[in-house]
């Protein structure tokens, strides 16, 4: 590669470079140097990040400058920081983006262990960011707290994208096997044996932060060795609630599919990663949720062989495709379970599921509160158990395995707005709902829950209408006797 | 500047109109044909002329295995190959062949080379499938940029870490930043004879200035091609390809 032959030097306080104004630099790294930055009359505060890649620095920086230069802009959303301009790399390099107002996870995580609550939530939001970038066709390859951002308003963002990998731009980091620093707790195993480009990587470093929330320990340590690096090939680590018992036994199962050794054990989508934790009632518990201890000798010698013998080249790459495993969610009215349109609802779902047995189902059914001076939370209770079990039967035909169905019933009184804001909660990519029937009046789509969900969900709407039946004749009537 | 990289149209006029309206509605301004012009085909005379007339207002035109193939009645290796050499060069006049034969085998401009097969040793017709073929072809050129053709599929080579080359599958429409700092070597794929198992013609834009590539799928008529090509009682060779 041709050397670089511009030195950057360190920018000083009220420098012009190109369109924006220099101020004082708020971090410096390995990699480079931070400068908060004026310009361009953004609605959001900026930052200008410099390479460092004087002789002597990291290589990496410039590799690490060209990939986030190249992949910063092609993303969009609000889970990245906004790109807003790219220097010459050969005359002065440097990238200007939204400076993400928030606080840095890494800082979040002082107060670890914390309850299972909050590690929920704080994991449901970074899951979500994660999905948003892998919908993009992108993986972020270098996933640890000191990478994500969370919002105010509890959303996450993902920084630093000097180590991604976008399906659609030429990998500058193909056959290497360099990780930037403080990076190495967080790198799943075939990252280790130079895999990139897998979304369920990040979902292993995602299960990471997870374990490092709840515990306030990293389940693989600091390694410094190689051997210790490769641990995490066949190694199980110490099951949270060994650690810290207030660790819940849905969490712990969340927490230990994704830290799963090989990628296809884990979960296939960060959105089923989010949608657990924000519905650990819904997680089906395996043998990983009862673990109190690490796997047998037995079982993890058999791991330690397979890792040390067998894979001496890297595992084949079976990557899922990007985005491969959908969520369809299904409004079912339980309310009216005669309804005709039920079975042309329950046709259509099992239609589309049998497109590939990576769709997960997520029913939902939204009733009406009881009259109030009912009794109560007894009375609401009742309700939900009632309601459940009509959701559970109209599912049944479906046979589908836990694994990929999930039942909900939403007390709400405005139907079409509470499924759209459990769709956009939960990552939903199809809805499924009935048409209004076509014998209703006119005014029957303007006013019918499907045009309210059509109209305002985040995602696809599949509406199923049931085709009007010609009216019956009447029943012949015998000719009168002559 | 915007430059079309057209290679391998081998005589298919409905597949090179396709590719010049597309490159002219995206505003390219010069243009670069990477060899192969004809063979296989059936329309030789009107792509050369086609091709002629670019020429004369700048174009950069080299000579690939077919078009030397033609001018000399021989060089190509399988029996197919040498029926469509023979066939063409009955349907062409004597100044046509003087042409192709007149054609150089590489073009150097700046930063840029343009080669049908390897930079290497051009008149070996060399395929570049390999990063390791990749990096050969980039050493001999010695510049940043190297284009080709030769090898029907479109693929981007790129120098990573430590000189090792790399291969990329590109995406259609994908505008890729190609940075000056490193080297890459773009083979277009093929204008006219695509063999992907899509029929969509093949080629790709280059902005030096922006340094960015894009590589591009063309769908036109494919089927009135081929049509033409076993009227004209050329030999059927496109069972292998996506033609019908």
């Amino acid at each position: 590669m041709t050397p670089l032959s511009t030195a950057v030097e360190r920018l000083s306080p009220g420098e012009q470079v190109d369109d924006f104004l220099v101020w004082e630099p708020i971090h410096i790294g390995a990699q480079g140097i931070l400068y908060r930055v004026t310009g361009r009359n953004t609605p959001f505060p900026l930052l200008m990040k410099v390479p460092r890649f004087q002789t002597g620095e990291p290589a990496e920086s410039l590799l690490s400058y060209e990939t986030e230069a190249m992949i910063l802009p092609a993303l969009s959303g609000s889970h990245v920081p906004r790109f807003v301009a790219a220097g010459d790399l050969s005359r002065m390099p440097y990238l200007v983006l939204e400076q993400v107002q928030g606080r840095s996870l890494e800082s979040c995580l002082e107060e670890a262990p914390m309850p299972a609550g909050k590690v929920a939530a704080i994991g449901a939001a970074v899951a979500e960011a994660l999905h948003s970038l892998h919908r993009q066709e992108a993986v972020h390859c270098d996933l640890k707290p000191d990478n994500v951002i969370l919002r105010p308003d509890g959303e996450a963002v993902l920084i630093d994208f000097g180590f991604a990998w976008h399906a659609r731009f030429p990998d500058l980091f193909a056959e290497e096997e360099r990780f930037s620093a403080g990076s190495v707790p967080y790198l799943s195993p075939e990252q280790i044996l130079g895999v990139r480009g897998d979304p369920r990587s990040d979902i292993f470093s995602l299960g990471v932060i997870l374990y490092e929330m709840a515990t306030g320990e990293l389940p693989f340590g600091m390694p410094n060795s190689r051997g210790g690096l490769r641990q995490r090939l066949w190694d199980d680590p110490d099951p949270p609630s060994l650690l810290e018992p207030g660790v819940t036994p849905a969490l712990q199962e969340v927490i230990l599919r994704c830290l799963e050794p090989q990628a296809e054990n884990r979960y296939r989508s960060a959105a089923h990663v989010a949608f657990d934790l924000r519905n650990p009632q819904q997680v089906v518990l395996t043998e990983r949720a009862r673990r109190l201890r690490t796997g047998g000798l037995l079982t993890r010698g058999r791991r330690w062989w397979q890792a040390h013998v067998k894979p001496l080249a890297p595992p084949p790459q079976v990557k899922p495709a990007l985005h491969a495993a959908p969520v369809i969610m299904v409004a079912v009215d339980t309310t009216h379970a005669e309804d005709e349109r039920q079975p042309a609802i329950l046709q259509a779902t099992r239609n589309m599921l049998s497109l590939s047995d990576e769709y997960r189902l997520v029913c939902v059914s939204v009733v009406s509160a009881p009259p109030l001076g009912g009794s109560g939370a007894e009375g609401e209770s009742a309700l939900h158990v009632e309601h459940m079990t009509r959701l559970r039967s109209w599912t049944a035909p479906l046979g589908l395995p836990l694994q990929r169905l999930s039942l909900h019933v939403v007390v709400a009184g405005d139907a079409a707005s509470a499924l759209v804001e459990f769709a956009r909660r939960n990552q939903v990519d199809l809805i499924v709902l009935g048409a209004p029937r076509p014998r209703q009046q006119p005014l029957a789509w303007m006013r019918s829950v499907a045009s309210g969900v059509t109209a305002n969900a985040h995602c696809s709407v599949h509406v199923v209408r049931v085709p009007e039946r010609p009216p019956q004749p009447p029943d012949p009537v015998p000719p009168p006797p002559r | 500047m915007l430059l079309a990289l057209l290679s391998d149209i081998h005589a298919n006029l409905e597949a090179l109109e396709a590719c010049l309206a597309h490159a002219e509605a995206a505003g390219a301004t010069r243009h670069v044909f990477l060899g192969d012009l004809v063979g296989y085909g059936a329309d030789p005379a009107a792509v050369i002329g086609i091709i002629r007339r670019h020429a004369a207002r700048g174009a950069v035109v080299v000579q690939g295995n077919h078009d030397a193939a033609v001018a000399r009645s021989s060089g190509v290796s399988s029996e197919g190959a040498l029926d469509a050499v023979r066939w063409t060069r009955s349907v062409l006049d004597a100044e046509a062949i003087a042409w192709l034969a007149s054609l150089p085998l590489q073009a150097r401009e700046k930063d840029l080379f343009f080669v049908h097969a390897s930079a290497a040793v051009p008149q070996r017709w060399e395929y570049v499938d390999t990063p390791a073929l990749a990096k050969k072809s980039a050493e001999a050129a010695g510049v940043p940029w190297t284009f080709c053709g030769h090898v029907h599929r479109q693929t981007l080579f790129f120098e990573a870490t430590r000189g090792r080359m790399t291969a990329f599958n590109p995406v259609p429409g994908v505008s890729i930043p190609v940075r000056k700092a490193r080297r890459w070597v773009a083979v277009a794929g093929s204008v006219g004879q695509p063999r992907e198992r899509n029929p969509a013609a093949a080629y790709a834009l280059f902005d030096p200035g922006k340094e960015r590539l894009t590589f591009h799928r063309v769908p036109y008529d494919h089927l009135a091609a081929a049509r033409k090509v076993r009227a004209a009682g050329l030999p059927d060779l496109f069972r292998w390809s996506a033609w019908p």
